[in-house]
């Protein structure tokens, strides 16, 4: 190419620098994907999807049962609060309130705890002070309290992005400020809540430290909420330290990546549609 | 029901749920307080107990000795050492990544290469730790020497872990530079290049530091990964190819089987860890401010 | 002596024509005003002396661009004509540096390391622009710091720094107050004997006080290109003396 040969001796250095640097950050990426898809995708036979654990087949479908409902059950809990939260801190408190500036902080404060600092405190609070022992209920309420800034944060990204011509149309028509939230603004600022919640779900799939000593490890399905549960990632973790199951490990992890993989390709087609109607609206 | 009987009922439930919300809204506020609360209070009495300066600073970490001790300082410093380590390995080439992504990635493999990002951002930690296990343990075995679960190894899986947190922070600050710095740099005659990192990244400063930061709460944060590539000895770091325990390993390794003084020790080292975060989290928020 | 000829030249954004057949040269150390009403093109036709609409997307051009009879969009090292035809921008643009950095930037992006030379060349710029009394104390001081007339002149420095051949200015003083202006348009005058300067500007006193052949654009056409005095006095286009006696613009 004409314009490289005169670039100078520094610009050229800048310039394969640089993107040395985004072969090597993406080139590992696609390694530990493919890597692992090759390894692992050879051993996912159906006994691996029993539905009786034993530990022969170390059967994946209990834990993804439980994965399941540990899922539900945390976003039943924090989404309500969370979505209530972003529009108490949109729709009503006046910006400058003192309240305001707390929330956010603590927001912020909730985000950056590591998850074994929150699994700490799911020991000590769910499973111990209030006696739940170590049960699904436990750790869906550690992982709730976990990813309530991240619905937090998304609902109140989406509500402030909704243009205020809209409130004011709603308003000017006589409607209150209930029917103008629910009927105007969210239907609007669904697609940005809706990321946030999908994020959630990717966390929440992955998430092992905050569970390991709240939900257990028991490997069968849990018969009621307060039982003992692995979820994928902890089974994941149980079969990759006791060095017995490495290939079924490998396959585990192939399933928890398909896991990841689809759920941001589902946030991305919905970020995508945010913006298209964005455009368009 | 009449006009007025309509409008009181609708008011009622306006207010009623304008306190629902902002109840819900004071539950982040709870929540902080409840973790605050019991961790510390179920951490301070056994470091009391232990001694303040023995707990932290004690270099011998044995629950099992009779008497026991409980010096977490090896752990400190091991959480610190795989942290730098992470750093220095991750930040070069996340802020050159973020660059290339900001300024130089064609459009079309940019739709394909940021969604790339995200998906390493949210790559499960044990995915992370089992790829290290099976593959990085080994190569650090062969190119380092060792039993391959090192400071190194550990560096080295952190180090890719924060990438996803410091590309994207890094490009969004970058991005956001006015582009009269850009245009101005290239008036004058200088290349693509040199105005990318002598007039833009620079201006990016605040942002790349903050990015950091974060990447720094991350790696000190991470459990799952770190205790399968590490060694987990809980004993003074003994060199770079050698293993170590961090804070967090040191709690999910051994809050199973602990009781009484043991565990207390345990939630201590929850508390300095706790304690450690709301500091990096404090500075981050610190260099936001700056930002705006 | 034709410092710049332009031939023919035709400018698209995608579909839309912003310039249509321009034909002129811009005379060597004489000073050229573009004046016309927004949108007719002036400060695109600057942007194509020193080929900063390559920035733009979708911008695309046909005809010619000569400086000292060689086309700039032939095959030439973009930066090397970017060096030799500078530019001043609307808005002042320091970059978040020092005023020393800020000058000292250009030549260093050039290969200069010297600091002796950039010493040099720092204060040789400032003297040009009129600032040198003002700052020389105070080099390493931020030039985001400065008021907005300064920070105009500090980048007039910074653009003189790497020696170019012609100077581009963009509407140079519309973002400043009338004190300000009156002293960039003193450093102006002064930079003529050195240099071709092309000012574009919506100010048509100013282009009185300042230049000695004036272009007046409209809609993308070159309407009427003259000695200032006689454009002013004497315009031959009904249409430059609408807009020069108000009736438009």
């Amino acid at each position: 190419m004409n314009r490289l040969s005169r670039l100078s001796r520094l610009s050229r250095l800048i310039r394969y620098t640089i993107k040395f640097s985004a072969i090597i950050t993406f080139g590992v990426l696609f390694f530990i994907i493919v890597y692992i898809l090759v390894r692992g995708i050879p051993y996912l036979k159906p006994s691996l999807f029993a539905l009786e654990y034993t530990t022969e087949n170390v059967s994946l479908l209990p834990a993804i049962i439980t994965t399941i409902i540990m899922t539900v059950l945390a976003l039943l809990i924090s989404a309500p609060i969370g979505i209530f939260t972003g529009f108490y801190l949109v729709e009503y408190a006046r910006s400058g309130n003192k309240l305001v500036e707390i929330i956010r902080i603590t927001t912020e404060t909730l985000s950056g705890i590591p998850s074994i600092v929150y699994g700490l405190f799911g020991l000590l609070f769910f499973v111990t002070a209030l006696g739940w022992s170590f049960s699904i209920i436990a750790g869906a309420f550690t992982l709730a309290i976990m990813i309530l800034p991240l619905i937090i944060r998304s609902t109140e990204e989406a509500l402030l992005a909704v243009p205020n011509l809209l409130r004011e149309a709603s308003y000017g028509l006589g409607a209150g400020k209930l029917r103008t939230i629910f009927r105007i603004v969210l239907p609007s600022a669904m697609p940005g809540i809706l990321a946030g919640i999908i994020l959630s779900i990717g966390r929440i799939v992955g998430e092992t430290a905050a569970l390991i000593y709240t939900a257990g490890t028991v490997a069968k399905i849990p018969e009621n909420l307060f039982a003992s549960g692995r979820t994928l990632a902890i089974h994941m973790y149980v079969l990759s330290s006791e060095g017995l199951y490495t290939n079924q490990a490998y396959a585990t992890a192939v399933v928890l990546l398909i896991v990841v993989i689809g759920i941001n390709a589902l946030s991305t087609t919905i970020s995508k549609k945010l913006t298209k109607g964005n455009i368009d609206g | 029901m009449n006009k007025v009987g309509i409008n009181m009922k609708s008011k009622f439930l306006e207010k009623l749920m304008e306190i629902v919300f902002f109840i819900s809204a004071c539950v982040s506020i709870i929540s902080v307080i409840l973790i605050c609360f019991f961790i510390f209070v179920n951490g301070f009495p056994a470091i009391a107990e232990i001694g303040v300066f023995k707990f932290l600073l004690g270099k011998d970490w044995s629950p099992s000795n009779v008497p026991p001790s409980f010096g977490i300082f090896p752990m400190i410093l091991g959480s610190l050492y795989v942290t730098a380590g992470a750093i220095i390995i991750g930040v070069p080439i996340g802020v050159l990544t973020a660059i290339y992504l900001a300024k130089f990635c064609p459009k079309k493999l940019y739709n394909f290469l940021k969604p790339a990002v995200n998906l390493m951002a949210g790559i499960p930690s044990i995915v992370y730790g089992f790829f290290g296990l099976v593959v990085l343990v080994p190569l650090s075995k062969n190119i380092f020497g060792g039993n391959g679960y090192s400071i190194i190894t550990a560096s080295f899986l952190l180090g890719i872990m924060i990438l996803p947190t410091i590309i994207s922070l890094s490009e969004a600050a970058i991005r956001a530079v006015p582009r009269s710095y850009y245009e101005g740099s290239v008036a004058l005659g200088a290349t693509h290049e040199y105005s990318t990192i002598f007039a833009v990244v620079p201006a990016a400063k605040s942002g790349i530091i903050a990015s950091i930061i974060l990447g720094i709460g991350r790696a000190i944060g991470e459990t799952m990964a770190v205790v399968m590539v590490a060694g987990n000895q809980a004993r003074m770091p003994a060199g770079l190819t050698k293993g170590i325990r961090t804070l967090t390993a040191n709690i999910v390794i051994e809050m199973g089987y602990a009781a009484e003084l043991h565990r207390g020790a345990l939630i201590g080292t929850g508390v300095v860890l706790f304690v450690f975060i709301l500091l990096i989290n404090g500075i981050f928020s610190v260099v936001k401010r700056r930002m705006a | 002596m034709d410092k710049i000829k332009i031939e023919n030249l035709n400018l698209y954004y995608n579909d839309f024509q912003a310039l249509k057949n321009i034909n002129m040269s811009i005379q060597q150390n004489k000073i050229t005003a573009f004046i016309g009403p927004s949108g007719c093109g002036k400060s695109t036709l600057l942007k194509t002396l020193n080929r900063m609409n390559d920035l733009v997307e979708g911008c695309r051009i046909t005809g010619k661009v000569l400086l000292d009879n060689e086309d700039i969009y032939g095959n030439i090292d973009v930066n090397m004509l970017r060096k030799r035809v500078g530019m001043v921008f609307q808005k002042p643009n320091p970059f978040p540096m020092s005023i020393y950095d800020n000058v000292a930037y250009g030549p260093r992006s050039h290969g200069i390391r010297s600091k002796r030379k950039l010493d040099e060349i720092v204060e040789r710029s400032l003297r040009l622009g009129a600032i040198w009394d003002e700052v020389k104390d105070n080099l390493n001081k931020n030039a985001l710091q400065l008021s907005g007339g300064q920070q105009q002149r500090i980048c007039i420095a910074r653009a003189l720094a790497v020696n170019p051949e012609v100077l581009l200015m963009d509407e140079p003083t519309s973002a400043l107050d009338p004190i300000s202006t009156l002293k960039i348009e003193e450093v102006i005058q002064t930079l003529k004997k050195d240099y071709t300067i092309v000012i574009v500007t919506h100010n048509m006193q100013q282009a009185t006080r300042v230049s000695d052949k004036t272009a007046f654009f409209l809609l993308g056409e070159l309407i009427e290109y003259e000695d200032t005095e006689i454009l002013f006095s004497t315009p031959k286009d009904q249409r430059t003396e609408d807009y020069i006696t108000g009736r438009f613009g």
